[in-house]
């Protein structure tokens, strides 16, 4: 199926599918890749839908994915190791009732990071997607401070080997960009793909600007929430069973 | 105070002359590139030798901050058309000694930041991600 | 009001090589600390993803925060008329820039990419707190140095008031700039606080005349020139109003805090239960920087072992209050799930360590011989310092030349 006949498939079925077929959210979610040449729109807002209850504590899909994908190595140094991705696990002290849940860059259309930065490196694309534009970041470490989910990590140390579709080295602060170079490209991230094939398939992404994708109709007819949605700054991750 | 100007005027013309001779003239001195792995370059020669930064400069603020992909001037695409193999079949890092990049920003004298994040070998084809 | 006699130090005596010479070797070593942290990375750091601001931080905020208050001698003479400070206004100009110039070289020393130092002064975000502070730093430099002109030159004596007016003004918005840059941050329980604001300004106040003073006394001791009993108990009362003023604030924003149920957990990391930021805080801050210094300041009147004191334990108890700010805030973990119990690979939900590296600690000693150098070299090439300075002569003239504080000030009573 070629990506045209997709998106026209899934815009005449999109609720048939959520409803009858969980197990469609495979093709679910990817929309065209962008034509060369084209900028990112305000038209969409890239986002992720994410059920806690099919994400299993020891399940690691999406992390494991992130790695590969961004080519972020292992130092032995949990202290500095770049982490784009985590599994935070969350337990109600009273019931002692625990969930397992996947954090990374939550896309805030409020970004702190993006506030305080100095020069401007810390930046929200149009299409909602937060990124730090390493040519001009002096790794000052403020846009750490600010955030408050902890989605960031300072490169400790130098590089070698970087992925293509991720460049990164020392002295510069980064994080999750929601595998921009695949959402340009019409692919969903690396981590939702992940979750999907081999996971439980917890994770939706798509454009929660448009509202036959799945994750708006989701978003639209089903209960989510948002970590410290009081601080209102409008992330465009969302979940479910927390 | 004019004998010092026409000192200076000279000294430059006299140089600038050496240099262009010096940058005109094969074959001495000048590094030895690697042949490239495509027949033509996104641009003419001339226009990448005077201006591949600036060209970089400006399609890497498209890309990043604007989104705008499949422009010419990738660096990505400068690495895997100028990155040669080595005797194990490996690609060998174009920032290695005697390689594209490295050898003509070292004649010239250029010190760049691209490859402390780029990176210097073009995509593995049999890359295969675990999803 | 009496003619001052502005004199030059002498440079080149066996005194003035010893101390440059000690300074430059603490600033060579700072450098080697910086060329080990930044050719391997932070990770040789105690800095991490958690801890991303250590103790340079501390030094370079210091630091800055003093420079803004090292000024203030210069303000009470000039913009406040109190002639009695008035021969100290150049000294205290010159220290205020040394200090900023020490602080901002900490500062970007640190930076992850030092190199690009010119992509912080031509890319502004001027949503940015931060980027705020670049152009308050630099203005500082530039008013201050234009207000030192107007007290040096004569010919532009017409400017001195307007110049006073203007940096005083200017120092109050560059520290409010500087604890903005906790202010504004709402992600973390013990920052985001208008308080930061006041507090900064009553924090430079002190550690400022602190510094100052410290100075003072070293330089005139050093160069054996007469200070008065008059200007050291003057000082000293000063010293004790502004370290009261610090109190304060600190009061004010911790009880404020309290109040709110949702940073209690954190106020209890602070004030009971955070382990070395507890006691930096009871027993650096306020007791070392805060109680004691005040008791000897009003005991009675003031000499030079008990201000060279005092000033002393301001300056130490300022460095331990930057440390419980800095690090302290950020050893608190983020509260991504208020109420509930986090763990991650990440140490989501766990009290963040810092351990400094002797590599972060010269390098903020660095950014102090910087401050001290630029004064000993100003003060060698242009006139800053007074000859004299005070009404009454020194009754007993302590050890010429030779303050030997440890004898001096183990008995603060005189």
């Amino acid at each position: 199926m070629t990506d045209t006949s997709r998106r026209a498939f899934l815009q005449g079925t999109a609720v048939a599918a959520v409803t009858l077929a969980p197990g469609l959210t495979l093709i679910a979610t990817a929309a065209d890749a962008r034509p060369a040449g084209e900028a990112a729109s305000p038209k969409q807002r890239w986002g992720l839908l994410i059920d806690t209850t099919k994400c299993p504590a020891e399940c690691t899909a999406c992390i494991d994915s992130c790695k590969e994908e961004m080519g972020l190595p292992d130092h032995g140094r949990p202290a500095t190791d770049a982490q784009y991705i985590r599994k935070v696990s969350v337990k109600d002290p009273a019931s002692g009732k625990t969930v397992s849940l996947p954090v990374m860059c939550q896309h805030c259309a409020k970004p702190a990071c993006v506030d305080v930065c100095p020069t401007g490196a810390s930046m929200k694309r149009a299409d909602g997607i937060v990124l730090v534009d390493r040519h001009i970041c002096i790794g000052c470490r403020f846009c750490m401070m600010a955030c408050p989910y902890k989605a960031r990590s300072f490169i400790h140390e130098d590089q070698t080997g970087q992925k293509i579709a991720n460049p990164r080295g020392k002295g510069c602060v980064e994080g999750c960009t929601l595998c921009a170079h695949r959402v340009d490209a019409g692919e969903m991230p690396a981590c939702t793909e992940a979750c999907q094939n081999r996971g439980k398939g917890a994770m939706v992404f798509g454009d929660l600007n448009d509202p036959a994708s799945e994750i708006a109709v989701r978003v639209a007819t089903e209960a989510t929430t948002r970590i410290r949605a009081d601080l209102k700054l409008d992330p465009a991750v969302r979940y479910q069973g927390i | 105070m004019n004998r010092l100007r026409l000192a200076v005027i000279g000294f430059v013309v006299l140089a600038t002359a050496i240099l262009a001779g010096h940058g005109a003239m094969a074959g001495d001195g000048r590094p030895a590139l690697p042949q490239a792995k495509g027949s033509v370059c996104v641009e003419d020669t001339q226009v990448m030798r005077r201006n591949h930064m600036d060209l970089l400069k400006h399609q890497r603020n498209d890309t990043l901050r604007q989104g705008v992909r499949g422009g010419k001037h990738s660096l990505a695409e400068c690495v895997s058309c100028h990155a040669t193999d080595g005797a194990d079949g490996k690609p060998v890092p174009v920032t290695a000694e005697g390689q594209f990049c490295q050898s003509c920003h070292s004649f010239a004298a250029v010190s760049i930041d691209c490859f402390s994040c780029h990176a210097t070998v073009p995509a593995d084809p049999a890359r295969t991600a675990i999803r | 009001m009496k003619k001052v006699d502005y004199q030059e130090l002498t440079p080149l005596t066996p005194g003035w090589l010893a101390a440059v010479g000690g300074l430059a070797v603490v600033v060579a070593a700072a450098m080697v600390a910086v060329f080990h942290m930044e050719h391997n990375g932070h990770w040789v750091t105690g800095m991490s993803n958690q801890v991303v601001w250590g103790m340079p931080h501390v030094f370079a905020v210091f630091l800055i925060v003093a420079a803004s208050g090292a000024l203030n001698v210069a303000s009470i003479g000039s913009v406040f008329g109190r002639e009695p400070y008035q021969p100290l206004g150049r000294m205290s100009g010159l220290l205020a820039i040394a200090l900023l110039a020490g602080g901002l070289a900490v500062l970007v020393l640190d930076l992850g990419r030092p190199d690009r130092l010119d992509v912080a002064m031509t890319h502004f975000n001027f949503k940015s707190i931060f980027a705020w502070n670049v152009i308050l730093y630099t203005g500082f430099f530039g008013i201050v140095g234009a207000y030192l002109w107007t007290m040096m030159d004569w010919t532009v004596k017409g400017w001195y008031k307007p110049a006073a007016i203007a940096a005083f003004l200017w120092r109050l918005v560059l520290t409010t700039g500087t604890g903005s840059i906790f202010g504004f941050l709402m992600a973390r329980e013990l920052y985001g606080s208008a308080v930061m604001a006041p507090l900064f300004i009553a924090m430079s106040f002190a550690f400022g005349l602190a510094f100052f003073n410290l100075v003072i006394l070293g330089l005139y001791a050093a160069t054996k020139r007469p200070l008065g009993d008059d200007m050291v108990a003057r000082l000293g009362k000063l010293l004790g109003v502004f370290i009261a003023a610090n109190l304060y604030f600190v009061a004010v924003q911790h009880l404020t805090a309290l109040y709110w149920p949702e940073k209690r957990d954190a106020e209890a990391f602070i004030l009971l239960n955070g382990g070395i930021h507890t006691l930096l805080f009871w027993g650096g801050q306020v007791v070392i920087g805060g109680i004691v210094p005040l008791a000897l300041l009003f005991r009675g009147t003031v000499g030079r072992c008990t201000l060279r004191f005092s000033s002393l334990l301001v300056t130490l108890g300022g460095l331990a209050q930057v440390f419980v700010i800095i690090v302290g805030g950020q050893s608190f973990p983020l509260q991504l799930f208020p109420g509930m119990e986090v763990s991650s690979s990440f140490f989501d939900g766990q009290v963040a360590t810092y351990v400094p590296t002797v590599a972060e600690i010269v390098l903020g000693l660095g950014g102090i011989a910087i401050t001290v150098l630029i004064v000993v070299i100003g003060a060698t090439f242009l006139r800053f310092l007074p000859a004299a300075l005070g009404e009454t002569a020194p009754a007993a003239e302590p050890a010429e030349g030779a303050p030997a504080p440890a004898a001096c000030c183990a008995s603060p009573a005189e």
